[in-house]
């Protein structure tokens, strides 16, 4: 399949499509009209599809430089009576959490939907919370898909429940659904209105005291309305695999699992499967239970559902015993698999289910961690500040190295070990600032270009106003490299794929009145570690731009220009002094069991950096 | 019980595993059947362990149950030991001869086994291995990057493989770049020949 195809297959059509692109699909059939994200895994590649397709789609989309941003963007775009789809990684919401919230008491004109991608798990992420908490608090209706052909389908239900109720709807997704491919029929793309019209009411759009008050009330009107829908709602259905002692509550991803466990070991277990989740359907809940002799609750991650469970069973004094996560049958924490959930219905039935022999091996396997990629140009920063330090006698222990979410959460492996504390996005500036003047200790903050714009600008501005004394790394590849490589306000390219302004670091940096602001190519391992000395002799805020595109990019460049260097090592003047293995460290270049050091030509490059740092001359380029 | 056929693969960021997954999975779709497939993004894209799972037939999670996929494909022969939770004795195993070596290694911070000694802890587990020298033929089809479809090939071979060949090729024409085809179905009939020659010893 081509990306294309999602957009210019007509309806009747099936194509195999990732949740991401099911969710891409869907908003195109549900009249989207103007679509914002900040790239986040497991959501990413909802946008890359649309920067791709919105052009000829006639849909706008941007590259937001946030969450918060994107959010408002779509905010804005419903109030003026249009459709419009966020979408961000779990731990986005958070950044976008304060209008968030506000957004829902407004409520909407044209549909709005915000999309979470949870990890549970946390195959790429900071933490595992569960954004199903997030509808509660804020009082949004939640839309659970378990599979991509359901993520089209909620995409089109999700803007007319908007609209009908004129209330933001989340449609939370995980892992496993942003990143499952399945076969999705495909409906008819209803072009959405290129433009709309804001009719004031400050009634509805102004958050001030005057008017909240009466907004909150409207909100819970709204969601008592809506608890009737869900009640009533077709999403929400029964499987009924016969018997009645065990019933099971589960939604997402975590049916399934359970579906599969169930199916596998012939139980007669009958499941609700909720896909319509919040406002929770009480009515409903309370049928399925008087049903059953006792309930299994699966769900990912947080005992959610179970606790309204256990209180709708405490609310009409019933009996029924609920298995779940609070009473040890099924595990805390982390995702769940098809083995997770048949353990704990062998807990709950005293069966043995699975009765096979699970292979396993006593070799050692290899460690494969997370690595910057051969040819990425933050090797070079390190590489270079590591020698800068080491030429000032500063010593390792004296510095703390404030590190942000971006690939540059790599420099925590050896060898650069440059990454000591990142707990956020933008948070190398707070987290900087907060040290300096905690310590006595040196403080050095890496932040990369997308992260900077996205939270550290006001950590800057904090540095420089509160006269800190740090340096700061801005690795700018040109590009949001960790999620895939995204456009971001530093290329001069948009969302849309059009020209756009290119906002200037240094200027920002110069901007802010930053004491020493310099830029550097970090291929050029000499200049950039001349360029750190100075720096770190410099007093206040010095910042120190590494600037250099994302070797995504270059290869990406390469591969059209029909360019293929590689590089090797001339075995003859290589002494095996293994600098570039131990303190260069280029996945492509490896020791063979006889001592030799070789490049992998399918993995190398060919960016050259590695010559720099053989003080041999042992490397060139392979012919 | 009902019938389903259930696909392990794994490798490293880079290697191709996830088009290769995607090819059989658009090929099955074509066939009529129902199949789900999860993929890993995110920060394995390189250098680290890529996985994707899948099942085809009446299924609803592509995560697969331990001890029960009917095939494996390893990209790698290291990886396929980290994966053989997933496979039994008597599920066919396709296993990639190229090492690929981490910096962990080098570094001293891990080990990798000799290549010997990993391909017999695999042949005393495994009834249907297959050892399948990607690298050398996707060399000899005309490019190194063309492993994935050695490999794809040589599953496609493997009894009771749910799709045919002929829709396995439909499906590579439909995701390849039209520049490269000739190279990768030379490659994917390499990998084919291979296991279908093997099978008549068996």
């Amino acid at each position: 399949m081509k990306v294309k195809e999602i957009l210019t297959e007509k309806e009747g059509k099936k194509l195999f499509l990732l949740g991401n692109e099911a969710a891409v699909r869907g908003a195109l059939e549900g009249g989207v009209s103007l679509v914002s994200t900040y790239p986040g895994t497991p959501s990413s590649e909802i946008g890359n599809v649309f920067y791709q397709i919105a052009k000829d789609a006639g849909v706008y989309f941007e590259f937001s430089s946030n969450e918060k941003v994107a959010l408002e963007v779509s905010a804005a775009a419903s109030a003026s009576g249009l459709r419009s789809f966020v979408f961000m990684k779990h731990v986005g919401l958070n950044v976008a959490a304060d209008s968030f919230m506000s957004t829902v008491y407004t409520g909407v004109k044209g549909g709005m939907i915000i999309l979470s991608a949870d990890d549970p798990s946390m195959h790429s992420s900071q933490n595992e919370q569960d954004n199903r908490i997030m509808a509660r608090l804020a009082g949004i209706p939640l839309l659970e898909p378990s599979n991509p052909q359901e993520v089209k389908d909620l995409m089109k239900f999700g803007f007319e429940l908007s609209e009908k109720y004129a209330i933001p709807v989340l449609m939370r997704t995980t892992t496993r659904i942003s990143h499952m491919r399945g076969i999705v029929n495909l409906g008819e793309i209803v072009k959405g209105k290129a433009k709309g019209v804001f009719k004031k009411n400050r009634n509805q759009y102004m958050v001030t005291p005057a008017f909240v008050v009466k907004m909150r009330k409207d909100l819970m009107d709204k969601l008592g309305k809506i608890e009737k829908d869900v009640n009533k709602s077709t999403l929400n259905k029964i499987i009924n695999n016969g018997g009645k002692k065990l019933g099971i509550i589960t939604s997402g991803s975590a049916y399934n699992y359970a579906i599969d466990a169930v199916t596998e070991n012939n139980l007669k277990v009958n499941i609700l499967k909720l896909a319509f989740t919040y406002p929770f359907p009480e009515k409903l809940i309370l049928d399925f239970i008087n049903r059953v002799d006792d309930l299994l609750v699966v769900e990912e991650v947080e005992p959610v559902m179970e606790k309204e469970c256990l209180a709708i069973v405490g609310k009409h004094h019933l009996n029924t015993k609920i298995y779940g996560k609070l009473n040890g049958t099924l595990p805390r924490i982390y995702e769940y698999n098809p083995d997770i959930i048949t353990s704990g219905l062998e807990k709950i039935t005293n069966k043995t289910l699975k009765k096979k022999d699970i292979l396993s091996t006593k070799l050692p396997l290899p460690i494969r961690p997370p690595v910057l990629c051969p040819g990425c140009p933050h090797r070079g920063t390190y590489f270079a500040l590591k020698k800068a330090l080491k030429k000032l006698k500063l010593n390792e222990e004296d510095i703390i190295y404030s590190s942000d979410i971006g690939c540059y959460a790599l420099g925590s492996e050896s060898p650069y070990e440059m990454a000591d504390f990142c707990i956020s996005m933008g948070s190398s500036l707070g987290i900087g600032c907060g040290f300096a003047k905690a310590t006595n200790q040196k403080v050095i903050s890496f932040i990369g270009d997308s992260t900077f714009f996205h939270a550290g600008m006001p950590g800057l501005v904090n540095a420089v106003h509160n006269k800190n004394n740090l340096l700061l790394v801005i690795m700018d590849n040109r590009i949001t490299g960790m999620t895939g490589g995204q456009t971001n306000p530093g290329t001069p390219i948009d969302g849309m794929g059009n020209p756009a302004p290119e906002i200037s670091i240094e200027g920002i940096a110069r901007g802010s009145g930053a004491s020493f602001v310099k830029t550097v190519d970090p291929f050029d391992l000499k200049e950039t570690e001349e360029i750190f000395k100075e720096a770190l002799q410099s007093e206040g805020v010095a910042v120190v731009i590494t600037k250099h595109p994302c070797a995504m990019l270059t290869d990406a460049q390469n591969r059209k220009k029909g360019i293929n260097i590689k590089y090797t090592v001339n075995q003859e003047n290589c002494s095996k002094c293994l600098i570039c293995i131990k303190k260069f460290t280029c996945p492509a270049m490896f020791v063979k069991k006889d001592g030799s050091v070789n490049i992998n030509p399918l993995l190398c490059d060919g960016c050259g950096v590695c010559v720099q740092v053989c003080p041999k001359k042992a490397i060139e380029v392979k012919k | 019980m009902k019938n389903i056929y259930k696909v392990q693969m794994i490798g490293i960021g880079g290697q191709g595993t996830i088009k290769a997954s995607t090819i059989i999975g658009e090929a099955a779709m074509k066939k009529g059947l129902k199949v789900v497939m999860s993929e890993v993004h995110g920060m394995a894209q390189r250098g680290g362990t890529v996985v994707t799972e899948f099942k085809i037939g009446e299924a609803d999670s592509p995560l697969i149950e331990e001890g029960t996929a009917d095939l494996m494909i390893a990209f790698e022969p290291s990886e396929a030991l980290r994966a053989i939770n997933k496979v039994n004795k008597n599920s066919f195993v396709i296993v990639n001869s190229s090492p690929i070596v981490p910096f962990t290694v080098s570094l001293g911070m891990s080990e990798y086994p000799e290549l010997s000694v990993i391909l017999e802890e695999l042949k005393t587990k495994i009834n249907h291995l297959f050892i399948v020298d990607a690298q050398k033929m996707a060399k000899e089809a005309g490019n190194i990057i063309s492993e994935n479809m050695v490999l794809l090939g040589a599953a496609t071979a493997v009894p009771n493989f749910p799709v045919s060949k002929d829709l396995i090729i439909q499906s590579m024409k439909e995701n390849l770049p039209p520049k490269s085809l000739e190279i990768n179905l030379k490659a994917f009939e390499r990998g084919y020949s291979q296991i279908k020659d093997c099978q008549i010893k068996i």
